[in-house]
């Protein structure tokens, strides 16, 4: 049923429609509206779960832990500090493969502290061995979300749907919310292999040494690249039921002939498309490449739709202290890894939830192609902003 | 199909790798047979949880899990809170040392007892961090030598006073708290059985001296976890709801020199130059006279008043003062 909801309310009916029975929360802007839309679906008796309002984030990760580990479905949602105070058990989580899913409405970390969206919290947690899915609009949290506990449980890894701090979670826009029997056909009863039981004693979590533990390692990146092929498969399943579809691991949009193509990732896709039908139409052979999975790293699917790219922008939300913009960084190496030299120019940018406008995007295209070398890592700071704003052609357009 | 080995229903079975008279080894050997294999045990990390499970071998014959080294009450708050989901009334155990209930899990285990899961929580109290090799925690009692709380010409050990746990948790008004030692099984047996019988979360302290890090003869465990009670160092002692409504009282008070001259730890102590050592020794005295009073485990008198133990219990640091140590170090 199509309605329009805030962006964490849709998230909460996707969650209702998937029937965590354990589900754990600690508040945290800007994820708050989605644990306060489920603890009232709870009490209101819409949702038959058990609410647990956890002392930390730290402590409602390992609730999940323990819940899923004992054969019910379980959800938890955070962001920024409260995803880095996660970071033990998320790896954890990971570590002993526990199908958990999770949302993180995306903010910046501190200091200094900020409240608004960029990808630093998730991106941070990108070697955790949990599947990201960065998602582009409320309706693909949706979807995605019901996408990602099949994926988890079929194959027993942790999934986290990134998705937008306020410029998502707290958007009102239309969303066809899926009825309950088709959510149902759709995603099996969840079924653990490891269930704790006393009928069927397992001991889990138990020590390893220089002898084995490498091999448990391995073992977790072999099967996150696995991962790849079902998360595809999941995507086309859904679309054949559900009539939408986000690409599985990475969305084209006017790929076919595009010498210029700009890779990014989470809602900014938007104003980016916007930017691309604009240039199409003065001639410009110019596409766009969202990055819907992040983990596992898709770098087969990238390289295909880019290997006959002149040029690659990617614009990103976070960067590595010290090292720069992670996309690009991740991109150059699987394009080298492919034989392909096609030059990479790195922008960093939206930090702490400021606007990327269409008119900075515009400035980005036309410093990228008069620019002779690649661009290695460029923040769009104050100067290059309001250079951009005094060119504008439509002020006050938000990604 | 229930794949449970008929014959060896013992929940912590022989051939782990704990060191000859671990105190932790047989306090989890007493609990966990006490409580049965149809329960499901979640483990701190710890020396428990290294000395049973090694390279895919383990020694535990019920459900086990270990997560991370703080969060063993919060997983377990998941565990009941998925069993209560699915309408099961499995028992639900944690076991964790004194790191992982007196620091590090504290914040973990307060939100399992105010959210009031139905948990038992064993803490096995060995009174420092043994499995790394003998730090002090926040329960090591005043004046032990740790490898962070070395002896040396400025300290006499460790210089502030164990945490009193049991009241912090306890002032969480929850129906059942309770201490107990390895050196008396049927009082150990018996506040397993009751908090077994309570529903709602549970907590029991159980002192387990290691004979690595406090440094005795690993045939005097249950010897000097006696002591550690005959003294009035470690009253034995029930809570519920906030108020204390059993103890075991003493007979007669043992020195505390009786309890400390057999342990490495306090070694220090004794046979000092100058009277730092003895000052530690009285000081010690002070704080069991001080617990025997405020528990009422003796009808007799004890050497130190009630208010003269309670003041130096507030001064710490036995009879000398801090200032008069960095005064020295200045001069």
């Amino acid at each position: 049923m199509k309605m329009l909801l805030e962006g964490s309310h849709a998230v909460a009916e996707a969650v209702r429609l998937c029937h965590p029975q354990v589900i754990a929360a600690y508040p945290i802007t800007p994820q708050t509206h989605i644990i306060e839309h489920l603890a009232q679906m709870v009490a209101n008796g819409e949702l038959s779960s058990e609410f647990i309002s956890a002392e930390s984030e730290y402590a409602a990760a390992s609730v999940v832990l323990g819940a899923v580990a004992t054969g019910t479905r379980a959800f938890t949602a955070s962001a920024s500090q409260g995803l880095l105070l996660m970071t033990e058990v998320l790896f954890n989580i990971a570590g002993l493969r526990l199908p958990v899913v999770m949302v993180c409405a995306n903010r910046a970390v501190g200091a200094p502290i900020n409240i608004f969206c960029d990808h630093q919290d998730s991106m941070a947690l990108r070697d955790a061995g949990w599947i990201q899915l960065y998602v582009s609009s409320n309706q693909e949290a949706v979807d995605s979300i019901i996408q990602a506990y099949r994926i988890a449980e079929a194959c027993e890894l942790p999934v986290m749907i990134c998705m937008d701090g306020f410029f998502l979670t707290h958007a009102f826009e239309p969303v066809d919310i899926p009825e309950q029997t088709a959510v149902d056909t759709f995603l099996p009863p969840y079924q653990f292999s490891r269930m704790l039981d006393p009928k069927k004693p397992m001991t889990l979590g138990g020590g390893s040494e220089p002898d084995n533990y490498l091999e448990y390692r391995a073992a977790l990146h072999n099967d996150m690249e696995k991962t790849l092929d079902r998360i595809q498969r999941v995507g086309s399943d859904f679309s054949q039921q559900f009539g939408r579809g986000y690409g599985g691991l990475v969305e084209g949009y006017r790929l076919e002939d595009a010498e210029i193509v700009f890779v990014g990732l989470g809602s900014l896709i938007g104003a980016v498309q916007d930017l691309i039908d604009q240039l199409r139409e003065q001639g410009q052979l110019v596409g766009a490449l969202r990055l819907r999975c992040f983990r596992p790293f898709p770098a087969a699917a990238l390289v295909r739709s880019l290997s006959s790219a002149k040029r690659i922008i990617v614009m990103e939300k976070a960067f590595s202290a010290g090292a720069g913009g992670i996309v690009a960084t991740e991109l150059r190496a699987a394009l080298y890894q492919a034989g392909l030299s096609i030059p990479v120019d790195n922008f960093i940018g939206g930090l702490g939830g400021r606007d990327i406008t269409p008119s900075i995007l515009e400035q980005i295209f036309h410093t990228s192609v008069s620019s002779d070398a690649a661009i290695d890592c460029r923040f769009i700071n104050k100067d290059d902003m309001s250079h951009a704003e005094g060119n504008a052609t439509t002020p006050g357009e938000g990604d | 199909m229930d794949t449970r080995d008929q014959f060896r229903t013992n929940v912590l079975t022989s051939g782990h790798r704990a060191c000859a008279g671990c105190g932790e080894a047989m306090a989890a050997r007493m609990v966990t047979d006490l409580i049965g294999p149809d329960a499901i045990y979640i483990n701190a990390t710890g020396c428990l949880q290294v000395f049973t499970t090694h390279n895919q071998q383990s020694a535990w014959q019920a459900p086990w899990m270990h997560s991370v080294f703080a969060n063993s009450a919060a997983v377990a708050s998941g565990v009941e809170a998925a069993l209560r989901a699915r309408g099961r009334s499995t028992p639900v155990v944690v076991q964790a040392g004194d790191g992982g209930t007196f620091d590090i899990g504290l914040q973990c285990l307060s939100g399992m007892i105010e959210r009031g899961h139905d948990v038992l929580f064993v803490c096995y109290d060995n009174e420092a961090y043994m499995n790394t090799g003998v730090q002090r925690s926040s329960s090591t009692p005043h004046a032990v030598r740790t490898t962070t709380s070395p002896p040396g010409r400025l300290s006499e050990g460790k210089h502030h006073l164990k945490k009193d746990v049991i009241s912090i948790i306890a002032a969480h008004h929850m129906p059942y708290a309770a201490t107990a030692t390895v050196a008396y099984f049927p009082d150990l047996k018996a506040k397993v059985e009751k908090a077994m019988s309570l529903k709602g979360p549970r907590f029991l302290q159980v002192l387990s001296p290691c004979p690595l890090g406090w440094d005795h003869d690993a045939a005097l465990t249950v010897q000097i976890s006696r002591l550690a009670v005959e003294t009035g160092l470690f009253p034995l002692i029930e809570m519920e709801y906030g108020d204390v409504t059993g103890v075991m009282r003493l007979a007669r008070q043992r020195p505390i020199e009786d309890y400390l001259h057999l342990q490495g730890r306090f070694k220090h102590l004794f046979g000092h130059q100058n009277d730092n050592g003895n000052v530690e020794i009285r000081h010690l005295q002070a704080l069991a006279d001080a617990r025997i009073q405020r528990y009422g485990l003796l009808d007799a008198e004890t050497e130190w008043t009630t208010a003269s133990a309670a003041q130096t219990e507030r001064h710490g640091r036995g009879g000398y003062s801090i200032s008069a140590v960095k005064q020295e170090v200045s001069s």
